[in-house]
């Protein structure tokens, strides 16, 4: 089977977001496979170790990514590919990302794709989805439990806490939701490997793509911190009081009713 | 042929001669496949590890076996045992970096480093290819696990004098060996155990020694005052028959494997007590952040900076010396042929080398841990006396990490002993270069270092080793042979050494990080250093002085205290101000940054 993961470097989720000059600080910040990548990249492998294949992952993103993608490698991904986008494209969104990882897997004839349920940066959950609907195969999102009969596919999803139990066929993109699976530690045998395993790198000109071609549909006016978590207000006095001054502070100072 | 150790760097060299930041390796040199390794040990503790620490501290050991067998699947255990014998033969680095990450684990670290240090290294360093080929393979795996039996209860820093012996049987198969060896660390499970006997109640020897053989049996669990979550029992040897096979080196060389293994324990001490601190210094900084006093943080309470900025540049400072040391061992024995590699003695010679280098970080990474885990209770008040916060674990555990693996006592009497030695065997030319010290103090000129970054400091390195020579001659040629005797000057003098090797690390690799990111991505690295520097050359001017005092009287001694003020000359930097700075960087990151 051939099996391709979607993988994008985020930063750690203990590091701290600082700006400057209305940019996100990126200096000196740890950065992880986003997490729920990481459950991409174990079903990814579980599949190709129960069904033969190959597992390749494939990055849109700087050099930096490379560190990444090597640690895709050492839990035991075959193969892996870099997409440095790093001198062509200087504002990018969803749809720059969709569209370079669409021409790079369109002629590749994958039997799966897999993507996390949305990076722990951006949020969006949108690149998965995206790709499929420009690749024109089906997508499931956030799923749970992944089982593959040929080419037969019954996906447990998780919705907003239920779950739902869908039936589709292979060639399929689906993203992964936590508690798809528990991602392995890449050992030290895995990361020894991983040194050797090939690692392609390409930019834009290698996908026959123009800067135009991927321009960002998007516009980012303004970047900000949310506000500061400001301390809470105790009433007091005649309880009536209390949820009349409640009610005024909710129009005038919260502004939330 | 030629000589492949010609270019080495020589054990306690670094106190004779400079030496360029290129040639020293620093945590600013970790290969990316370095820092996945010490990566996946993070994660495994973590996750695995330590949510199981507080019932390991209960004793429930068959944890620790099964996360030893679960370390042995991720090669967490076969990192120093070579490829052909089933383990990963990676660099001292990375064996040195999944010590460091260990260490969080407390009690588990020393299980840890038990089995793959002090209990596999004497097959993989000193065992002969059958005995390599019988227990590396399953020892890398985590199937058998290993213990070093060496202390007894009336040998501990005397190891030669120990009573268990080895006795070959009359039919010449089996040596039968009677004893009882005290602390063993993972006694209570361990499948192998080294041994030390002396045959024929003379000849001291190692051992490799199965539980299985008859005749074997271990004591109660220790109650100890900490890592409790490491097994500690008594080993008890009744008539233990074993077979001549196992005799590990040659019969009567055992102290070159004891003393040779104990200074890889101790360096390897030095890395557990580095990842030990700056976990301490986490958990204090993110404590010191969450806690408010008169509505403010008490993060925010120059005082509680003024111990960040201590905490932090001693853990800067044992972290370069430590793994500085690491790379010297790294370059050392990876210069060493296949064949050399397979010869006990060529393998001894090499890690003897850095005998001075291993006891000054067992000193100085023990007293750091000692000291930050103790800033840390502080710090975090009467919660910090209470066992619901880690710290109190942290500061219990730490102390025995001046005692175990020979005393920091021991160890500091090393230092000086170990130079002399080497100065009358004429590997170091130590006395020479005091001699013409002594002549270069008549026409000493004050000097003034310049503005540029650590110029200050190279300046106080450069007098320090001085003033480290000064002592060492000044005590050799007093006392001569009776020098043993005078312990405090032997120590104020390793004291002196110490700190001048700390000193020289943190500049060098300060140094190295100037260069190679620029001076603006290494301003924590440089403050540390100009506070550690301060500091510790203030204290190296103290026991320089109380050294003189104590061998010299009348004009020779004026003469000689005039020449240490000469050495001891500059302005002190405003460490207060340094060290509000580095902690501000500190409390913003929450955690030991460089």
């Amino acid at each position: 089977m051939n099996i391709y993961v979607l993988l994008k470097r985020t930063f750690d989720t203990e590091e701290k977001i600082t700006l400057s000059g209305g940019k996100i600080n990126e200096d000196g910040v740890e950065c992880i496979i986003n997490p729920y990548d990481e459950f991409a990249i174990e079903e990814a492998i579980q599949v190709r170790d129960a069904h033969g294949g190959e597992v390749t992952v494939v990055s849109v993103g700087s050099e930096d990514s490379e560190k990444q993608l090597r640690t895709a490698l050492a839990m035991g991904a075959d193969k892996a590919a870099l997409i440095n986008i790093e001198d062509d494209v200087e504002n990018g969104d969803q749809f720059t990302t969709a569209k370079i990882l669409t021409e790079y897997l369109k002629d590749k004839g994958a039997d799966l794709i897999l993507a996390g349920n949305v990076a722990i940066d951006g949020g969006s959950g949108q690149v998965g989805p995206r790709v499929a609907g420009l690749l024109g195969i089906p997508y499931v999102t956030t799923i749970t439990n992944l089982e593959i009969d040929g080419s037969n596919v019954t996906i447990t999803r998780d919705v907003e806490g239920d779950s739902e139990v869908i039936e589709t066929t292979l060639p399929l993109l689906v993203t992964a939701q936590q508690g798809l699976n528990e991602p392995r530690y890449p050992s030290l045998p895995g990361i020894m490997k991983a040194k050797k395993k090939p690692l392609e790198e390409l930019e834009l000109d290698d996908l026959d793509l123009e800067e135009e071609d991927v321009e960002a549909k998007t516009k980012t006016i303004e970047v900000y911190l949310p506000p500061k978590k400001e301390a809470g207000k105790v009433l007091s006095g005649d309880l009536g009081d209390q949820v009349k001054e409640l009610v005024h502070l909710l129009h005038t100072e919260a502004k939330v009713i | 042929m030629t000589n492949q150790t010609e270019n080495v760097i020589k054990g306690g060299s670094f106190l004779l001669d400079d030496i360029s930041y290129e040639r020293v390796f620093t945590p600013e040199d970790y290969t990316d496949e370095h820092k996945m390794i010490a990566k996946t040990t993070e994660d495994f503790v973590e996750n695995e590890v330590l949510p199981q620490v507080e019932f390991i501290e209960k004793h429930e050991f068959e944890r620790s076996v099964k996360l030893l067998k679960e370390a042995g699947e991720l090669g967490l255990l076969g990192a120093d045992v070579p490829e052909e014998y089933g383990g990963l033969g990676l660099d001292k680095i990375s064996s040195a970096l999944i010590a460091e990450k260990m260490s969080r684990a407390g009690g588990f670290s020393i299980t840890h480093g038990a089995h793959v240090g002090i209990g596999s290294l004497p097959i993989v360093l000193f065992g002969n290819e059958e005995q390599k080929q019988n227990y590396l393979p399953l020892l890398a795996t985590g199937e058998k696990l290993a213990a070093y039996a060496l202390t007894e209860p009336g040998s501990g820093s005397d190891a030669l004098g120990a009573k268990t012996t080895a006795k070959l049987n009359a039919e010449g198969t089996h040596y039968i060996l009677n004893g009882e060896k005290q602390w063993i660390t993972n006694s209570g499970f361990a499948d192998i155990f080294i041994v030390y006997a002396k045959i024929d109640g003379e000849h001291f020897s190692a051992f490799i020694v199965e539980r299985v053989f008859p005749g074997v049996s271990t004591g109660a669990e220790e109650k100890k005052m900490g890592i409790k979550s490491s097994s500690t029992r008594t080993l008890i040897l009744e008539d233990v028959a074993v077979p001549k096979e196992n005799l590990l080196g040659e019969a009567g060389k055992g102290h070159v494997i004891a003393f040779n293994i104990l200074n890889i324990g101790r360096y390897k001490l030095g890395v557990g007590a580095v990842g030990a601190s700056k976990r301490a210094f986490e958990l204090s900084v993110k404590y010191a952040n969450g806690r408010q006093q008169f509505k403010t943080p008490i993060a925010q309470f120059n005082l509680t900076k003024e111990k960040f900025g201590t905490m932090a540049s001693k853990i800067y400072a044992a972290e370069s010396s430590v793994y500085r040391t690491v790379g010297l061992f790294e370059d050392r024995m990876g210069r060493l042929s296949d064949e050399e590699v397979k010869d006990g003695k060529e393998v001894a010679k090499s890690i003897a080398e850095y005998a001075i280098e291993c006891s000054l970080n067992k000193v100085f990474s023990s007293e750091t841990l000692d000291y930050v885990v103790d800033e840390g209770v502080q710090i975090h008040g009467g919660y910090g006396y209470m066992q619901e916060y880690e710290i109190e674990r942290a500061y219990r555990d730490s102390r025995i990490n001046r005692i175990f693996e020979g005393t920091n006592e021991i160890n500091r009497l090393l230092v000086p002993g170990t130079f002399l030695r080497k100065a009358l065997k004429g590997e170091l030319p130590l006395l020479q270069k005091a001699q013409s010290l002594q002549e270069e103090l008549m026409m000493l000129m004050p000097e003034e270092p310049g503005d540029e970054p650590l110029a200050q400091e190279k300046y106080l390195v450069k007098n320090a080793k001085k003033i480290g020579l000064l002592a060492a001659g000044l005590a050799a040629q007093k006392y001569g042979k009776s020098l043993e005797k005078e312990q405090e000057v032997l120590v104020n003098i390793a004291d002196i050494i110490s700190n001048a090797y700390a000193m020289e690390s943190v500049v060098l690799r300060t140094a190295k990080s100037i260069a190679k990111a620029g001076l603006e991505k290494s301003k924590q690295k440089l403050v540390y250093t100009q506070i550690f520097c301060q500091e510790a050359f203030n204290e190296i001017e103290q026991h320089a002085k109380e050294t003189l005092v104590a061998t010299e009287k009348g004009d020779a001694l004026r003469m000689l205290l005039s020449a240490l003020r000469k050495f001891t000359r500059h302005t002190p930097i405003n460490v207060i101000a340094k060290k509000r700075e580095a902690a501000d960087k500190l409390i913003e990151a929450e955690r030991f940054i460089v």
